[in-house]
């Protein structure tokens, strides 16, 4: 097997122990999130492990990159302290406000500026937005095939992937010719500890920071003005839970709860 | 990044270990690898004998984070940084080649001895001797409340060559070497998971070569190694104790419901919950102003000293409070205010009690006027 070299898309998150904080904006409809550290997407973590321990198994370089504002930049010196090679940040005012589509049509554009790849890795949704969109969008924009749920890969020969993807209840098994765009969950791994060597270098570790001029896009495609996604509304489910005792034999009790499931749509 | 990393690993490693710890007392080994593997040991040692080079600041950090979870861990992993900083400090090139790499990897674990049962902070009142034959010293005496004593490979050891403050010389002794043998394990009611224990050296025999700096140099190296590094490491504990008094109490007294409201409504929980809050304040300045300062290079062992005062009897008083907020249930072994008020007893006692802290000071603070 000749060497793997992976591109590994991460996503700064607000952190998930302080979610408590987070605030919808009713005005645009979007999460207000000031004040709350960023961290890695965990599900972003486990893509990296894989692309990692795939680099150690068959050579290759590992590269991670992700569209946000400035500020993700520690989210990438952190993406190289845990082992990836270089990382890229893709920043410009004018991507702000993009929707799935018009982030994963500016991260394929990035992807194909950074050359000839074997593997893409992506975690298979970002905790904060949850669409686990622009894993395919990113793929369709490159012209490659896509897995998304990778919970296990074998790269055969030929340049051949061979992927497990969890379904409820197992698993389908897929083949698929390289180059690939996986995304994973977090069954797949578990991603190593950041070690001291590798936190110094990354201090010293640059990040390179393309803007729009960078890249080969057409402007009326990036940032909210790329986007065809309109929020219609965005707000907290109330969740209510109610108790409700049946009393009587096993036998009665057995056939009321059959009766009230039936009547609340559950069977 | 390094908080947000070393936290990490605490959580994930540590965390699941503590219960266990305090009720064997053992030492978890597998952890100790861990971080050997990830380069804590090495934190302070200049990357040309494999180590990190990081500096006191970034020490500081690790150590809190670790003593946020568990006392007796980065009390385990600062005395291993305490045993190596004399041979960074004095050693000489031959020494820091034989011996840095390998603390560094933490193939073998280290720890400095000076304590014996006549004392500790009564430096010149040891006991201990070595006298020189041929090649090589021999050494003979006992050590006591000598943490990692059944751990340490690789041993600072202070002894007697001579009288006065010229009279003390330190020595690198391995564990392996005829005559040596850790002797009794202590059993502490806090820092459980940490070993602490006698040493018995019975005609010990130390190479000449194995001297650190200079036959009478003992006393400064001694001094200056437990109030640069042995003193400011009891005090990140004492800061991650605080540190983790205030998340207890507060997520504590935000869940517990009485008199239909959650106690940290109340204001009388709240004085206690600010109290935590502004000694967890103190003394985390105290902590990074003193390791800045050594960052710098700057003598500070008066600072040191206010930093470990503060830090420990503050982490005594802020277990006692969050044990307070909790009730009954801070008594209880299944829950962590317990422990953090036994593991922080410890740490008055650990690098000089608070009353010598207070001389320390004292030293210092009478040259102000």
């Amino acid at each position: 097997m000749p060497p793997v070299n992976s591109i590994v898309c991460v996503k700064p998150v607000p952190d998930p122990r302080r979610w408590s904080e987070l605030a919808l904006d009713p005005l645009t409809k979007t999460l207000r999130r000031e004040g709350i550290p960023i961290v890695l997407n965990p599900l972003d973590k486990h893509a990296l492990e894989e692309a990692l321990r795939i680099k150690e198994r068959f050579g290759g370089r590992v590269t991670a990159i992700s569209m946000a504002p400035l500020t993700a930049s520690e989210s990438l010196r952190e993406a190289i302290a845990i082992g990836a090679d270089d990382a890229v940040l893709i920043s410009d005012k004018s991507f702000a406000g993009a929707d799935t589509l018009a982030t994963s049509y500016v991260l394929a554009a990035a992807i194909k500026k950074l050359g000839k790849f074997d593997l893409i890795f992506c975690g298979n949704q970002s905790l904060d937005g949850g669409t686990g969109q622009v894993v395919p969008e990113i793929a369709e924009f490159l012209g490659v095939p896509h897995v998304t749920y990778a919970r296990k890969i074998a790269l055969l020969d030929g340049g051949i992937a061979r992927v497990e993807r969890a379904v409820e209840h197992g698993y389908m098994l897929i083949e698929a010719r390289m180059p690939l765009v996986l995304s994973v969950v977090k069954e797949i791994n578990v991603p190593r500890h950041v070690s001291l060597m590798r936190i110094s270098e990354a201090m010293q570790a640059e990040v390179r920071v393309w803007t729009s001029r960078d890249l080969d896009v057409d402007g009326s495609r990036i940032g909210l003005f790329g986007s065809p996604t309109q929020v219609a509304d965005l707000f907290l489910p109330v969740i209510k839970r109610r108790g409700e005792m049946l009393s009587g034999t096993p036998d009665t009790v057995s056939k009321l709860l059959i009766e009230r499931l039936h009547e609340l749509g559950v069977l | 990044m390094l908080r947000k990393s070393v936290r990490e690993f605490a959580e994930a490693e540590i965390k699941p270990k503590v219960q266990n710890m305090d009720e064997t007392g053992k030492v978890p080994m597998d952890i100790l690898e861990k971080m050997a593997k990830l380069g804590f040991m090495g934190v302070m040692v200049p990357r040309e004998y494999g180590g990190l080079g990081m500096g006191h600041i970034a020490r500081s950090i690790m150590l809190e984070e670790i003593g946020r979870v568990s006392a007796a861990m980065a009390n385990t992993l600062q005395i291993i940084h305490l045993g190596i900083s004399p041979i960074v400090t004095d050693g000489t090139e031959e020494q820091k080649k034989k011996w840095l790499p390998l603390l560094a990897r933490g193939e073998k674990l280290s720890t400095f001895a000076l304590t014996e049962p006549t004392g500790g902070s009564d430096v010149m009142g040891i006991q201990t001797t070595a006298k020189l034959q041929g090649d090589e010293y021999v050494i003979s005496g006992r050590k006591c409340f000598i943490t990692n004593s059944h751990l340490a490979g690789v041993l600072g050891i202070v002894a007697k060559t001579g009288e006065g403050t010229k009279g003390l010389t330190a020595f690198v002794v391995q564990s392996d070497f005829p005559g040596f043998r850790p002797g009794r394990e202590e059993n502490k009611f806090g820092l459980r998971g940490c070993n602490t224990g006698e040493l018995v050296l019975e005609s010990c025999r130390v190479p000449k070569e194995n001297v650190i700096g200079k036959e009478g140099d003992g006393l400064r190296i001694a001094l200056s190694a437990i109030s640069n590094v042995g003193r400011p490491g009891i005090t990140c504990a004492a800061l991650g104790i605080v540190r983790s008094c205030l998340e207890e109490a507060v997520r504590y007294s935000k869940q517990r419901v009485l008199y239909g409201k959650p106690i940290s409504e109340l204001q009388g929980v709240q004085w206690n919950l600010t109290d935590i809050y502004m000694d967890y304040e103190a003394s985390r300045l105290l902590t990074y102003y003193s390791a800045w300062l050594r960052d710098k290079g700057e003598r500070c062992d008066a600072e040191n000293a206010m930093a470990k005062f503060w830090a420990a009897e503050a982490a005594v008083r802020c277990a006692k409070k969050t044990i307070d907020v909790f009730g009954a249930y801070g008594c209880m072994r299944e829950l962590a205010p317990q422990r953090l008020l036994r593991d922080a007893e410890l740490l008055i006692a650990g690098a000089g009690t608070s009353d010598i802290m207070r001389l320390v000071m004292a030293r210092k603070a009478l040259t102000l006027a």
